[in-house]
């Protein structure tokens, strides 16, 4: 379904009739220009009362506690399979304050565009940002455009802050985990990482893998409604995988995680790409799964109502948090072996034999 | 994973389990000899389910570690030219140099391309004739096929601008190095799978007839790794000495014929120094006097100082199978895959990274922050 409307959603914004085919530095210095380029589509796009007042910030009615995050995104290629940058944006903020306990209301986007980028790359990006915000129910409220000469940035770099309402009854907090709890993962891992290696310039191999960008405060929202403080952590295991995860939340506690890898989901063809590359899909990046430990009364309720979400249909207990080898998180291998995961160190580096 | 799962089944890897259990009597050291099986036994958790009576050695086969510094230097100094493009596999860029790793001259402006065939890298000479484009050919007899083509390639298009820093090794003399240290306490040898699908197997016939020692070629997998210990064992418990293949599926005895021409055209065989082990005689591939011009070490005559290796560091010893990563003073301290002293913690392959990153929590526990 989600494809759909993001396919409508395209069809319905056409890129407008412009006088210019790239970006060019004018388009950064705050004159005509840039008012020629917001104004002939962007804020029409984007269209909210915030926005429409077109002035130098927002002002937001909020009540309660507030979430904030702020976060950079700078991937390469910026179209990939099942996504761009632009969704990518919306979707890693929304999530960002997801896993604070909140739900996402506000978005502000910083662009710093390449001289010589496409309109009609940049203009998808934007259709993928209205798509991803109109998913996630966020609104747009201010942002700033800004142009690099060529060669000094990479076509686009996106910069979002992030505001979101906490959800009542949230407590997501590291010290509430106890040993016994249970680890639990939303989805398929590795996913978004290998899409993308799958386009890396020099590169390329066929593969249907698409990455799982996507909102996931909706899953979030369906669990703390039901179990509220019984769901004590959440974190999205992006960059580094869900072993820099692990490593993470247990590296300085005063108890250890056992995760057994038959329970880890994971697509056979992300499975096999991964061995292809040298690559452990503990350590691959993902987009649209996020890992939570809850109270073990609750865990495989939690795992039922996450499988009836579109998103989480491979939702399972990977793990749990034990009294043993405290600070560290260790992998039950599926022939029943045992090893430490660590963090991961620098980029994950191809073998080469 | 389809033509993977069946390698990882836990109740054939309890069975080959039990019956190594079965067959073992006394204490074997069985070396492994390429990264990649060093790599799995630690991933896969394999070292700790073997019985007490099996000493896995980690042997020298990580490309990566044995490349001298020496050569790596002179690599890090072609890449700071600025008419040079510098290519290489990944795994080479985080090898400590004397001063630097490739990965440091890359962020202070270096022009280095990872790349995952040395094909790409004669496209690129072609795209940039004003630059000379150059890889850095590290490997075993898996990579040279490759390597050896990109240069064939070179000549075919006539191209001015590419040539090939090598440094290829060749398992069978290290092998013979291992056997001949007199410190070795090896009893038999897990050969290199994927070595042994290029080069076939009856290299290693005189090898066992010389050292007496039996020698199975094996695969990477867990079922593999564990029928590969199981077929050694059998052999020394009955007192034998043969060369047997575990790796059937994918090795054939004569080997892979098109690139073995393909080597033997490009290359000839040359005395060739190893990181931390020294210098083994008739042990490393260099270019034929045919393609010559495409020899980066003499076509940039580069006069560097000799290198000087880190006092502290052993990879000499972890490499010859002497000492286990987890007995160097180093490990875990000053020496870590983010500030590594040597290329064995470098290289996913190499046995200190292996171990760092996959530790066995009772052999070599971390320390903790």
């Amino acid at each position: 379904m989600s494809t759909d409307t993001k396919i409508k959603m395209g069809l319905q914004c056409p890129m407008p009739q412009l006088d210019f085919e790239y970006i060019t530095l004018g388009h950064g210095s705050g004159g005509l220009l840039t008012n020629k380029l917001l104004n002939s589509g962007v804020f029409k796009l984007f269209s909210n009362p915030f926005l429409d007042k077109q002035h130098d910030g927002a002002i937001i009615n909020t009540s309660g506690e507030l979430a904030i995050t702020t976060d950079s995104f700078v991937v390469s290629p910026i179209f990939f399979p099942g996504g761009n940058i632009g969704e990518l944006s919306v979707f890693g903020t929304v999530n960002d304050l997801a896993m604070c306990g909140a739900r996402p209301k506000y978005l502000t986007l910083g662009f710093i565009l390449e001289e010589g980028l496409t309109m009609k790359e940049f203009w998808d990006v934007l259709v993928g940002i209205k798509w991803a915000a109109e998913e996630s129910g966020v609104q747009i409220i201010t942002g700033d455009t800004k142009v690099v000469d060529k060669g000094k940035g990479d076509k686009v770099f996106i910069n979002t802050t992030g505001v979101g309402e906490l959800l009542p009854g949230a407590s997501i907090d590291q010290n509430n985990i106890k040993v016994g709890d249970k680890i639990i993962v939303s989805g398929q891992v590795a996913t978004h990482g290998v899409a993308i290696m799958s386009v890396r310039k020099g590169l390329e191999f066929e593969t249907t893998i698409e990455s799982d960008t996507r909102c996931l405060h909706k899953m979030v929202e369906g669990l703390i409604e039901q179990f509220g403080q019984k769901v004590k952590f959440l974190r999205d295991p992006t960059r580094g995988g869900i072993g820099t995860s692990l490593t993470e939340m247990s590296k300085s506690a005063s108890w250890g995680i056992n995760i057994h890898q038959d329970n880890l989901p994971t697509d056979q063809q992300v499975e096999s790409a991964c061995e292809l590359l040298g690559l452990d899909p503990l350590y691959v990046a993902n987009e649209g799964i996020f890992l939570t430990i809850v109270d073990p009364d609750i865990a495989n309720e939690a795992v039922n109502i996450l499988r009836q979400h579109e998103y989480g249909t491979h939702a399972a207990i990977i793990g749990e948090i034990v009294e043993d080898h405290p600070g560290q998180a260790v992998l039950f291998s599926g022939i029943g072996g045992k090893r430490v995961i660590n963090m991961l160190i620098g980029e994950q580096l191809p073998r080469i034999c | 994973m389809k033509h993977l799962s069946e390698y990882r089944d836990p109740e054939l890897v309890e069975k080959y389990l039990e019956e190594i259990n079965k067959t073992v009597t006394r204490p074997w050291s069985i070396m492994e000899v390429c990264g990649g099986q060093t790599h799995s036994l630690v991933k896969h958790g394999l070292i700790q389910l073997l019985p007490d009576n099996i000493n896995m050695i980690h042997g020298p086969g990580c490309p990566v570690c044995v490349t001298p510094l020496n050569l790596i230097d002179k690599a890090i100094f072609l890449a700071e030219d600025k008419g040079v493009i510098l290519c290489s596999f990944g795994d080479m860029l985080r090898v400590p140099g004397s001063n630097k790793s490739l990965l440091q001259a890359k962020a202070e402006g270096a022009d280095i391309r990872i790349l995952y065939s040395p094909l790409e890298a004669v496209s690129l000479a072609q795209k940039n004739p004003d630059k000379e484009v150059v890889f850095f050919a590290v490997g075993f007899e898996t990579t040279a096929p490759a390597n050896a083509l990109s240069v064939l390639r070179a000549a075919e298009l006539d191209l001015p601008n590419y040539s090939i820093l090598t440094s290829h090794v060749l398992v069978p003399p290290a092998m013979k190095a291992v056997m001949d240290d007199p410190d070795c306490r090896i009893d038999s040898f897990l050969a290199a799978g994927h070595v042994c699908t290029i080069m076939g197997i009856n290299e290693y016939f005189p090898i066992v007839e010389k050292y007496k020692i039996p020698i199975v070629v094996t695969g990477f997998e867990p079922v593999d790794l564990l029928h590969g210990i199981l077929l050694t064992v059998k052999q020394l418990e009955k007192g034998e000495a043969k060369l047997e293949n575990q790796y059937t599926r994918i090795v054939r005895s004569e080997g892979n014929k098109n690139a073995m021409s393909v080597i033997e055209k490009t290359f000839d065989i040359h005395d060739r120094e190893w990181r931390g082990i020294g210098t083994i005689p008739d042990s490393g591939y260099e270019l034929r006097t045919d393609y010559k011009m495409y020899d980066a070490n003499l076509k940039f005559q580069i006069d560097l100082p000799k290198a000087i290796e880190s006092e502290i560091c052993i990879a000499g010893e972890i490499l010859k199978g002497i000492k286990k990563p987890h007995q160097c003073p180093a490990f875990g301290k000053e020496c870590t895959p983010e500030m590594p002293l040597g290329a064995p913690m470098v290289s996913s392959e190499g046995a200190c990274a292996a171990y760092y990153n996959f530790s066995n929590i009772q052999e070599a526990p971390l320390p903790q922050d």
